[in-house]
């Protein structure tokens, strides 16, 4: 039997793979985001942040998925740099654009609860600062990549940056332990157990499972799209050359 | 019971699910553009280069 990582390595066999496994993913993720709303707007509201509340089930997922993805762009970046697999760069050119987003919402989601609840929009706190520096981390990688006309060196430049980047993710997630910060501590991952109450963890643990197979569906779509454009630039590069 | 009037937070939690919904459909709307415009100018190429296998 091929392990998974090994039947996945062939462009062919991905292809075959993800025309059946984006749908489906995507179909899952819908059904869990409805039951997770669902549970989160029949939740009560929380005695010290009222309705706020609700805004934990979208902000929460949505920063989980920032560094999760970013993990993935730092795997695949670095199997690009090592083997030199084509699935491999195109799996972190792909994840990259949706990285980028769910980080985006994060920060715009964190912002609108910390106005009602802190008082302010933004603090230059650890876990803020951290975000925002992985913000930037995917910006600068999307725009290494499309800067230079030799593709293979923009692709091994932003891979090594985003091999640095992945230098700032235990700092995002420990930034609340190591400096004193205005945002909380962990409440779900934490050793002792989540200290969240279940009529809030269900929602907030349905929308994460959401959130993650619809950057399923969606990075099968676009590494799908990456192998097509690169099949379609390499068979226009025979024919101008005759 | 579900409860639809986030009152007095109202101005901050729709416009978080607003900003959450339009990102998403974001997200999925460019993937399944860009996917289909290669898909169809990978079909196209290949028409015209028969010899190509890949």
């Amino acid at each position: 039997m091929i392990p998974a990582p090994a039947f996945l390595s062939n462009p062919e066999r991905f292809m075959a793979f993800s025309r059946w496994a984006a749908p489906l993913f995507g179909v899952i993720a819908t059904g869990l985001a409805l039951a997770g709303l669902w549970l989160g707007f029949t939740a009560p509201e929380d005695y010290q942040q009222g309705d706020t509340v609700r805004i934990m089930f979208i902000h929460v997922p949505a920063a989980w998925m920032s560094l999760f993805v970013y993990l993935c762009l730092g795997g695949a970046s670095l199997l690009s740099l090592v083997f030199r697999h084509v699935l491999a760069d195109a799996a972190a050119q792909a994840a990259a654009p949706l990285g980028a987003a769910f980080t985006f919402l994060a920060l715009v989601t964190g912002a609108l609860w910390g106005r009602p609840m802190w008082g302010a929009w933004w603090v230059w706190d650890a876990r803020l600062t951290s975000v925002l520096v992985l913000f930037l981390f995917y910006l600068a990688y999307i725009a290494l990549r499309g800067a230079m006309d030799d593709e293979a060196k923009s692709a091994r430049a932003a891979a090594i940056l985003a091999l640095v980047g992945l230098v700032n993710l235990p700092i995002v997630h420990w930034s609340v332990n190591w400096w004193n910060t205005l945002h909380q501590g962990a409440s779900v991952f934490r050793a002792q157990g989540p200290t969240m109450a279940a009529v809030y963890l269900w929602p907030l643990l349905l929308m994460a499972l959401a959130y993650m197979g619809a950057f399923g569906a969606l990075w099968l779509v676009r590494i799908r799209a990456e192998l097509w454009r690169r099949r379609a630039e390499a068979a226009a590069m025979r024919a101008a050359r005759g | 019971m579900l409860d639809l009037d986030p009152a007095p937070y109202a101005a901050y939690v729709w416009p978080a699910y607003a900003a959450t919904a339009l990102v998403f459909v974001a997200m999925i709307g460019l993937s399944l553009a860009h996917a289909r415009r290669w898909r169809a100018r990978a079909g196209e190429v290949r028409k015209d280069a028969p010899r190509d296998t890949t």
